[in-house]
C-alpha cells in the first residue's frame, strides 16, 4: 500500500458544505467529508433515502458539490448500473459512479440489488455508512444492529439477533476488494477509498459510523465511541482482497499490543445497550476473545511462514 | 438494411416490437425476463451479441433494477428502453412515479398480462392500468403492426422538449406477442431520421456543473409545484402525440389518431374497446350494420393523457355507449376505461348512457357472440325511455 495519508496530506479542497442538517456529533458527516475528498471532484453519488438524504440538503438547497442521483430505497446499486451504462455509451468511463447508502439500504431493502451488480461485476463502489438502525426514521432495528441494542422496535430486551456481517456477504461475491472502516478513523478510511478506486470491479466498504442521538450518547464523544468500538476488538478494520482477510490500521495494531480495552467500556458507553446484564456482557467479551485469538492464531502462523 | 421497404412479413408482435428497439438502437436497455415479454428482450440480447446494435445491455436481477438502472442511464443522459409484463410491471411501480416526477424520456414497452393470483400468465389489461396515475404517457396498440408504430413514434413524443416524460406503449400478451401477424417497416435509415439524435436535459455526468436530481424536498418545498408542472406536460402531450403520428403518417401512411373511431358518424349505439379486441368488434359492427343497427365503435389509443374532450365530442351524438374494459376496478362502478369514458361525457347535453362491461380477466377468450351481446343490451337501452342500470356486466363469464 502507498504511504498513508495524514492530516497534512489530505487535499484541501472540501466537496461538503458546512451548516448542514446533519445531528450534532453527526458520524456520517465525518465519514462523507473526509469520503468526498478521497472521491474527488470526478465522481456521481447514486443515495438512497436515509440520513444522507437529509444531510445533503433540502431542496432547492444543496450541501454537496458532486453530482447526486436521488433513488427509492431498494435502488442504489441497480441505478448505479444504469449511470454506468450511460457514461461508457457517453465515453466517460474515467467518471466513478460510487453508491453510498445507510445500513437499511445496503443490508435488509437495498441487498437485491446489491447483490446482482456485485454479480454482474459492476464496476463501481458502494459505501455503507452503518450506523445499525434505521435513525432517520427514528431509531429502528436493521438487520446490522448489535444483538441487545434497545431501538424503538425492540424496546423490551434490546436485539435478540446477531448483527448480519454484510463484509462477509459482500467478499462472498468474490468481488476484488471489501474493506470495513470507521468514522472514527477518517484517514484510515480515506486511503481505502483510494485504494479501491484503483481497482475494478464491484468495491464495497463498510464503515462503522457513531449515531449520537440512535445510540444514546453526548454528540462530543462520537470519535471516543467509534474509537472504542475498535479498541475493545468489538469492531474490526481490515481488508479482503482474494479471499484473504488482513487486518489494518488501528485494528492491525492491537494484534502486535495483544492488549484489547474491555468490551464493557464500550457497551456501557451508550444508552442503547442499558439493558444488557453483566452477566451478558461478559458473553459478548467471549465472543470477542474468541474472534481475536483466530487473529492472534493467524498473526502466529503468518510471522511462522 | 436501409433504403425503401414495402414487404409484409410475417412476425410475432414480441418481434415487432424488438424491430423496432433495433432500429431505434437506444443507448442503454435494462430489462429482467417475465413472460409474454421474454421475447422481446432475448431477441434484442441476440442483436446486441450480433453487433445489430450498439446499445449497452444490462441483465439486471429484477424489474425493480430493470427500472431502477434506467433511471441512472437515463439521468446520466442516455436514451434508455426497457420492456415488462404483469408482475415486472407491478414490481417496477415505485421507480414508475420516479421516472415520470424526473422527467426522463424512457420507453417501455409493456407486453399485457394479467396480474396474480391466482398466478395467470395470459391477457389482460390489470397490469398497465394499474400505472395509469404514475405519470407515464400510455398508448396502447392493436395489432403488431401498432406495436411497432407506436414504439418508435413513443421516442419521439417522449424526449419532445415540451412533454419530457417517460411512455409506456402496450400490446396484449399472447394475442400479439405470441401469435403471428402482418409487418411492413420502415428502413433503419428512416426510423433514425424520424427520432433522430438524442439531447438530454441536465445530465448528471459533468461533474464541472453538478446537479442533484430528486433531493428530499422539504415540509416548505416546491413538491405541489412540480407535480402541477408534471400534469402540464402531460396536458401538452396531447398535440404532441397527434403531431407525431401526423408525422409519421406521412411517413409511413399509416395515420394515427388519440383513438379510432370506426362506423361512428351516425352510430346510436357504440362500443369503446382496447387493443386486439378492436378486430373483432369491427367485425361485430359490420355485422349489426349488414341488419341496420346503426352500431359503430372507437378504439382507444393513447389512456394517458386522456383525451376527454375529443371523445365527449366524438361521442355527441350517440345514445348509448358500452365500454369494454379488460381490467377490473375493485369496489369501482366500472372499469378504467368506463371512468374516464363517463367522466368525459357528463357535460354532454344531451347526456349518453355509458354502460360498464368487464371481459377477457386472465385470458378468458371474447367470441364476436359475447360482443353482440354488449352490443344488444345497448340496443335495448337505446329503445328504453329511462336509463339503463350502470351495474358492471361480465362478458363470457362462467356463472352468467
Amino acid at each position: 500500500m502507498s504511504a498513508k495519508t495524514t492530516i497534512l496530506t489530505l487535499p484541501r479542497e472540501e466537496l461538503v458544505y458546512p451548516g448542514n442538517r446533519a445531528c450534532a456529533g453527526c458520524g456520517l458527516s465525518i465519514a462523507y467529508r473526509i469520503g468526498l475528498k478521497a472521491l474527488g471532484p470526478d465522481t456521481i453519488l447514486v443515495v438512497p433515502p436515509s440520513c444522507l438524504t437529509v444531510l445533503q440538503g433540502l431542496f432547492p438547497v444543496a450541501s454537496t458539490k458532486l453530482p447526486c442521483l436521488n433513488v427509492t430505497f431498494a435502488s442504489t446499486a441497480a441505478a448505479a448500473t444504469g449511470l454506468l451504462g450511460a457514461l461508457k455509451m457517453r465515453g466517460r468511463q474515467h467518471t466513478k459512479v460510487v453508491g453510498w447508502a445507510g445500513d437499511g439500504g445496503t443490508a435488509d431493502i437495498g441487498i437485491q440489488a446489491l447483490s446482482g451488480a456485485a454479480e454482474r461485476e459492476e464496476d463501481f463502489l458502494f459505501m455503507c455508512y452503518d450506523n445499525e438502525g434505521y435513525m432517520n426514521t427514528g431509531v429502528q432495528r436493521s438487520g446490522t444492529t448489535p444483538q441487545g441494542a434497545v431501538t424503538t422496535n425492540t424496546p423490551f430486551k434490546g436485539k435478540q439477533q446477531k448483527k448480519k456481517d454484510v463484509p462477509a456477504i459482500m467478499a462472498a461475491h468474490g468481488i476484488d476488494y471489501v474493506a470495513t472502516a470507521s468514522a472514527a478513523y477518517p484517514l484510515d478510511l480515506y486511503d481505502k477509498i483510494r485504494k479501491a478506486l484503483s481497482l475494478s470491479g464491484t468495491k464495497y466498504i463498510h464503515i462503522h459510523t457513531p449515531c449520537p442521538p440512535g445510540w444514546g450518547f453526548e454528540p462530543r464523544y462520537s470519535i471516543k465511541v467509534g474509537r472504542l468500538a475498535v479498541e475493545t476488538g468489538y469492531f474490526d478494520l481490515y481488508e479482503i482482497e482474494q479471499g484473504m482477510l488482513r487486518l489494518t490500521g488501528a485494528s492491525e495494531k492491537l494484534v502486535e499490543k495483544r492488549e484489547l480495552v474491555p468490551v464493557g467500556d464500550y457497551l456501557r458507553s451508550q444508552s442503547r445497550f442499558r439493558l444488557l446484564s453483566d452477566e451478558q456482557i461478559a458473553e459478548i467479551q467471549a465472543q470477542v476473545d474468541t474472534k481475536w485469538s483466530g487473529y492472534y492464531r493467524a498473526a502466529g502462523q503468518a510471522a511462522a511462514e | 438494411m436501409s433504403g425503401q421497404n414495402t414487404e409484409t412479413l410475417a412476425v410475432t408482435g414480441n418481434e415487432a416490437a424488438a424491430e423496432a428497439m433495433r432500429q431505434i438502437d437506444p443507448d442503454v436497455v435494462c430489462a429482467y425476463p417475465i413472460t409474454p415479454q421474454t421475447e422481446v428482450v432475448q431477441l434484442y440480447a441476440q442483436m446486441v451479441a450480433d453487433g445489430k446494435v450498439s446499445s449497452e445491455f444490462v441483465t439486471v436481477e429484477s424489474e425493480h433494477s430493470a427500472m431502477s438502472a434506467v433511471i441512472g442511464a437515463a439521468a446520466g443522459g442516455a436514451r434508455t428502453m426497457t420492456a415488462t409484463s404483469s408482475q415486472g410491471f407491478a414490481l417496477m411501480w415505485e421507480l414508475l412515479f420516479v421516472a415520470s416526477s424526473y422527467r426522463l424520456p424512457i420507453v417501455m414497452t409493456t407486453v399485457n398480462r394479467a396480474l396474480s393470483g391466482p398466478i395467470n400468465i395470459h391477457c389482460d389489461h390489470s397490469d398497465s392500468m394499474g400505472g395509469r396515475d404514475s405519470g407515464w404517457i400510455q398508448l396502447y396498440g392493436e395489432n403488431h403492426q401498432q406495436a411497432y408504430d407506436n414504439c418508435i413514434q413513443a421516442v419521439r413524443i417522449a424526449e419532445h422538449l415540451e412533454v419530457r416524460l417517460p411512455v409506456m406503449h402496450m400490446y396484449d400478451g399472447y394475442v400479439i406477442s405470441g401469435a403471428i401477424g402482418p409487418l411492413v417497416m420502415l428502413s433503419d435509415d428512416q426510423v433514425q431520421d424520424f427520432i433522430g439524435p438524442f439531447t438530454a436535459v441536465n445530465p448528471l455526468l459533468d461533474p464541472k456543473r453538478p446537479v442533484t436530481v430528486g433531493p428530499f424536498d422539504g415540509l416548505h418545498g416546491w413538491y405541489f409545484e412540480h407535480k402541477v408542472a408534471q400534469n402540464r406536460a402531460m396536458d401538452r402531450a396531447l398535440k404532441v402525440i397527434q403531431d407525431v403520428a401526423d408525422e409519421y403518417g406521412e411517413l409511413s401512411g399509416r395515420h394515427y389518431g388519440l383513438f379510432e373511431p370506426y362506423r361512428l358518424d351516425d352510430a346510436e349505439i357504440a362500443i369503446v374497446v382496447v387493443g386486439s379486441t378492436a378486430g373483432t368488434t369491427r367485425l361485430v359492427v359490420d355485422k349489426l350494420r349488414a341488419k341496420g343497427v346503426k352500431a359503430g365503435m372507437i378504439r382507444m389509443r393513447v389512456f394517458r393523457p386522456f383525451p376527454h374532450a375529443a371523445y365527449a365530442s366524438a361521442l355527441e351524438h350517440v345514445k348509448v355507449v358500452g365500454v369494454l374494459d379488460r381490467a377490473d376496478s375493485f369496489g369501482a362502478q366500472g372499469g378504467p376505461l368506463f371512468l374516464e369514458i363517463r367522466a368525459a361525457l357528463y357535460d354532454n347535453d344531451p347526456r349518453p348512457q355509458v354502460l360498464p362491461f368487464i371481459y377477457g380477466l386472465g385470458g378468458r377468450d371474447i367470441f364476436p357472440d359475447n360482443i353482440e351481446q354488449a352490443f344488444a343490451v345497448l340496443e335495448k337501452a337505446a329503445q328504453e325511455k329511462g336509463r339503463t342500470s350502470t351495474g358492471r356486466r361480465y362478458l363470457n363469464l362462467r356463472e352468467d
